[in-house]
């Protein structure tokens, strides 16, 4: 059996992962998640991560072993669906108390087994390590397989306490838990050349409902849905599917990959948000059926089903078109893909103003850019403020988001809609993408929104939050302006490695010590050593160093002025920062979207908009007229 | 624009509506040391009294002039005189309000020359306030009834004022609607009392059936405004009238007074309470209180979070007038679709109820619109239309008899408004549609028949 740092380690090393794959050796085994800033950090823990990959499976027991915080307070509250059993809502813990962590909690874990058996008389158990009893060494394998023994029934051991890593890699130690325990331990009643596996669909908001009765319909059986309305049987034969589909996300690529390695089952990465990519999912799963023996018929039964359920779709999508042509939305998401949703909504006439980038990989910014052309905003990441600006300037009429950042979007009185694992509307396949289109027409016609615009007639327009946020970024901004120090500050704490969290100064000053490749900053400061996103900035600071001469030299006013402007903001368009600043001031820009469409500046591969947002900020703060006037 | 239509049935089944006396004694509760008295048979009264009883679960004090056969038909002189008598010597009332029913309608009983004889017939009972009005019960509603008392209780009670009497700033007239509850009523005088000014309700149901354990043992009402505030109302500065209904009542106070008034045909939202707040500021001439400004962003803050459960959702509403306007509009602010709309008389304001159609009719009417909907919003008889539907109940108005706690419900004000947000989409959580495998695609082929190679090859 594996120590948890041993199968932390080989989580990492995953090779089906291109990411992982293009990193060092020494970079491997740093591993893939992001390192957590203590007072910045707002993510689940391991625990959480491993929990909700196997919650779903609805007819085991699942039992948190560990003081009531990890259980107590989160038990119950995901949204995944059971056609069956509800035992997997039960919320089971040990709740160690003082005596457990000064003797251990391990009898405590073993009778709480036996009273689980002795009540539900569930087919298995499932033990959740976490943090306390990891610290004070209960032996959870151990026990689980003394417990196995002792009432025939399989205890399953899941090694992911909290502090190990974030929800991401708890997803994959769950994974980890399946392969080592689980999968493979019960053989199929009989197999067809229909059997598969879908891998990464929790069923949440009964979302696999919208998609399996049609599956079922073409002819497939899905032998084994890892997690979404899973039983414990189900999950255990998952060996003996013909093929694998895994749903979205990396997250549980482990277990996708090590079926194939194992048991010869190939996979595809596929979605079933958005009508394209449910169709394209559907024929490549039959495809690999059909290349391991099924008949090649089998694929003009599926092309029905996929014909016939387009053309519901759309004609009911198509109804909605008088309404919301011409309607602004702003993408802000990680969990569904935001092209998915993409289409469906250009379908419907909707204008997408603005995506989020932030979860997405390289690939799927590409399509983004293909379908929304070059004048779409991608955003990484966004503070509440910037999200608040972008709705105001982008005059968007809805937000669609994760629930963390309704709020901004509510606050604003703008509709929102959530589109992330938290909603309770279901939006897979062919109905699901025609129920989001209804709930945002739903949403953008509540007439709240006019209500709720409407200030006290008592209140003065100076006084609202959107005011006094407006107001705060500009005093902000005038300080800055004021105060060079600070605005050096401010500069040189800009995060260029989100992954690693290392900002410009630290890079700045690695160049002055004498890191002159982008190599040896990488080694020195480890920016770069994560995603790998920023390498490229790391070239332009490089760069700039370089022509600075590796030092800041004096020079006077007046040749420092050429200079600071002369500086290139936007590389694709060689545009100037002086060019920039005159043409703001010439034209009394606002936006972002104006700098470019007059300068062109941001017009390329936009990395540099966010710079060209703090040169509107620097110009408007110095010279505040044309703000008041445009207010 | 409602197109409004009379039920063509010739029998009403599961009725929606309630008397026009019922109105009328309820208007007389809410005055101190009074007894309504319905002139008419018994039962007329014993009905009254315990739709009340069982709504409020509070003595109700409630007489009757027990028309016997005889007296129906020879008249009820002599009936009305000693229920007066005796109403005084036992009950100690200071106030009898005297309703008409059917029963002495339809016989054509002169009351008002009733009293005038038992005026000059008993000089000992000068004293005693009698107030009649005619509220039989073939016409209206218990809207009707409660509004035509109030006019009348003005008209009869209150003093005339000098010409150049001096207005007290502070002092206020107010006329709820028959659709306040006594919570309603209370958070009122708070917000009012807040702005520092005094609120003088017509009638102050809050301070007689708010459900508080009296002193003494009191055959009358446990309280109320008393016929000496009545009577000195003429010197108040303004009224305040809460629903279209009580504009008879408004005007006959401004006729006779002088006080200027402006009536709310609704407190349900936050447009209505933002004109309903901005006009206490603007006649106290005192800034809004930061009180209201917290609650204001709390209502909106409800709203916001509640318009995802409610936003979309298909009502079946039934109400008398002036509150089925007043919560429809506020639903349909808050994105609801009300699908079914059925109310009990005809009148102007069901015209501007924001619906396709209002239907003047009654609970089965109700009920054979409502399939379909997420919710019934009704008074509790509407529960048995509930369960048949499986449609869940929200009670609301009059009468609530199997759930504590009608008197209080509140749902005018900023705070009234949060709470009933949150009470309506709670209720749509309790009962949110559960999704299950076969929602989506009811028909498609079992699990059973779905795996074998020599199907999926024939096709």
């Amino acid at each position: 059996m594996s120590s948890v740092s041993a199968t932390v380690q080989d989580v990492f090393n995953e090779p089906a992962c291109p990411k992982n794959a293009a990193k060092s050796e020494k970079e491997r085994k740093k591993g893939c998640t992001k390192q957590l800033q203590p007072g910045g950090a707002a993510g689940g823990c391991a625990f959480d991560g491993a929990k909700i990959a196997l919650q779903p499976i609805t007819d085991v027991a699942h039992l948190v072993h560990g003081p009531i915080a990890c259980e107590g307070n989160s038990w119950d509250n995901r949204g995944a669906y059971s056609s069956g059993s509800t035992l997997y809502r039960t919320g089971f813990t040990t709740d160690i108390n003082e005596t457990d962590v000064v003797f251990g909690g391990e009898k405590r874990l073993y009778k709480s087994i036996k009273e689980i058996f002795d009540k539900y008389n569930p087919p298995a158990i499932f033990v959740y390590q976490t943090c306390v009893p990891a610290m004070i060494g209960d032996d959870i394998d151990a026990v689980c397989k003394a417990a196995s023994k002792k009432f025939g029934k399989p205890v399953v051991p899941v090694n992911s306490p909290g502090f190990v890593g974030p929800k991401n890699l708890g997803n994959k130690l769950a994974g980890e838990a399946l392969l080592a325990h689980v999968i493979g331990t019960v053989e199929p009643e009989y197999s067809t050349p229909y059997d598969v596996n879908i891998i990464g669909e929790y069923n949440l908001a009964g979302e696999m409902w919208q998609v399996e009765p049609l599956l079922k319909e073409i002819g497939f059986r899905i032998l084994s849905c890892i997690s979404g309305d899973a039983k414990y049987v189900d999950v255990a034969s998952a060996h003996r599917a013909r093929a694998t589909m895994m749903v979205c996300s990396k997250a549980m690529i482990n277990i996708t990959r090590k079926l194939e390695e194992k048991f010869g089952i190939p996979y595809f990465e596929g979605s079933f948000y958005g009508i394209g990519d449910m169709s394209d999912s559907i024929r490549q799963l039959a495809q690999l059926c059909i290349d391991r023996g099924a008949p090649q018929e089998f694929m003009d039964r599926a092309e029905a089903v996929i014909a016939r359920e387009e053309k519901l779709a759309w004609d009911e999508i198509m109804s909605y078109l008088p309404r919301l042509k011409g309607k602004k939305v702003l993408l802000i998401t990680g969990g569904v893909k935001s092209w998915s949703v993409v289409a469906a909504l250009q379908e419907v006439g909707m204008e997408i103003v603005g995506t989020s980038v932030k979860k997405s990989t390289k690939e799927d910014k590409e399509r983004i850019k293909e379908l929304m052309g070059e004048d779409a905003h991608a955003f990484d990441d966004m503070s509440p403020r910037e999200m608040y600006k972008m709705l105001k300037e982008a005059r968007a009429d809805i937000m669609l988001s994760g629930g963390r950042s309704q709020f901004i979007a509510l606050k604003a009185n703008m509709p929102w809609l959530d589109i992330n694992q938290e909603r309770h509307h279901a939006y897979s396949g062919y109905k699901g993408m025609v129920d989001l289109v209804r709930e945002i027409d739903k949403a953008l016609y509540n007439p709240i929104w006019e209500q709720v615009r409407t200030p006290a007639p008592w209140a003065k327009a100076s006084d609202s939050w959107q005011a006094k946020a407006d107001a705060e970024a500009a005093r902000e901004a005038a300080e800055l302006a004021a105060d060079p120090a600070k605005a050096e500050a401010k500069r040189r704490s800009k995060k260029i490695c989100k992954c690693k969290t290392v900002d410009l100064g630290t890079i700045e000053d690695a160049i002055l010590a004498g890191a002159l490749t982008q190599a040896q900053v990488i080694e020195t400061t480890h920016a770069g050593s994560g995603c790998t996103g920023c390498r490229g900035t790391i070239d332009g600071i490089l760069e700039d160093m370089a022509a600075r001469g590796g030092e800041v030299i004096e020079l006077d006013p007046l040749q420092a002025e050429e200079k600071r402007r002369a500086k290139k903001i936007c590389n694709c368009k060689e545009v100037s920062l002086g060019t920039i600043e005159d043409t703001i001031r010439a034209k009394g820009l606002m936006t972002v979207v104006e700098v470019t469409a007059e300068t062109e500046a941001g017009g390329g591969c936009e990395s540099c908009c966010e710079t060209i947002d703090e040169i509107l900020a620097d110009v408007h703060a110095k010279d505040p007229v044309p703000a008041m006037a445009a207010e | 624009m409602a197109i409004v239509s009379v039920t063509k049935k010739a029998c009403t089944v599961n009725p929606l509506k309630m008397s026009q006396p019922v109105g009328g004694a309820l208007a007389f509760m809410g005055i101190k040391d009074s007894m309504p008295l319905f002139h008419g048979s018994q039962g007329c009264t014993s009905f009254g009294l315990v739709l009340f009883v069982r709504h409020f679960k509070e003595a109700i004090p409630l007489q009757t002039t027990a028309m016997s056969e005889v007296a129906t038909v020879l008249g009820g002189y002599e009936n009305v005189e000693q229920a007066i008598v005796n109403i005084t010597n036992k009950q100690k009332a200071r106030l009898i309000g005297i309703c008409s029913t059917g029963v002495t309608e339809t016989k054509g009983d002169d009351v008002d020359a009733y009293i005038k004889l038992v005026r000059t017939q008993h000089p000992e009972l000068a004293d005693i306030a009698l107030v009649y009005v005619s509220t039989p019960d073939f016409k209206d509603a218990l809207q009707d009834g409660w509004d035509k008392t109030v006019a009348k209780d003005i008209e009869t009670l209150v003093k005339k004022p000098p010409e150049d009497v001096a207005r007290n700033p502070k002092k206020i007239v107010v006329l709820p609607g028959s659709h306040m509850t006594p919570g309603d009523l209370d958070e009122l005088r708070d917000i009012i009392e807040a702005f520092g000014m005094e609120p003088f309700f017509l009638p102050d149901l809050a301070a007689s059936l708010d459900g508080h354990i009296p002193d003494d043992f009191t055959p009358t009402t446990l309280g109320g405004i008393s016929l000496e505030e009545i009577a000195d109302l003429g010197d108040a500065s303004y009224a305040i009238a809460i629903g279209e209904h009580m504009r008879r009542a408004a005007e006959t106070l401004q006729k006779k007074t002088g006080i200027p008034y402006r009536l709310f045909d609704r407190l349900i939202g936050l447009l209505p309470n933002d004109a309903f707040i901005a006009h206490l500021s603007e006649i106290s001439g005192k800034e809004v209180p930061v009180k209201f400004k917290r609650q204001r962003s709390q209502f909106v803050d409800a709203m916001l979070d509640g318009h995802f459960h409610i936003g979309g959702k298909k009502i079946a509403i039934g109400l008398e007038p002036d509150f089925l306007f007043d919560l429809a509009s506020f639903l349909v602010d808050m994105g609801c679709h009300i699908q079914a709309a059925v109310s009990t008389n005809n009148v102007p304001i069901l015209e501007r109820v924001p619906v396709e159609s209002v239907l003047v009719g009654d609970l089965e009417d109700l009920e054979n619109m409502a399939p379909g909907c997420d919710l019934i919003i009704t008074h509790a008889h509407g529960r048995q239309a509930s369960e048949r539907l499986h449609i869940p109940l929200f009670r609301i108005g009059l009468p609530i008899f199997d759930r504590l706690g009608a008197a209080h419900i509140t749902s005018v004000g900023y705070r009234g408004g949060r709470d009933l947000i949150f009470d309506l989409a709670n209720m749509f959580i309790a009962n949110a549609h559960v999704v299950k495998p076969d929602t989506w695609y009811p028909h498609v082929a079992a699990p059973g028949e779905a795996e074998h190679a020599t199907a999926a090859a024939s096709h």
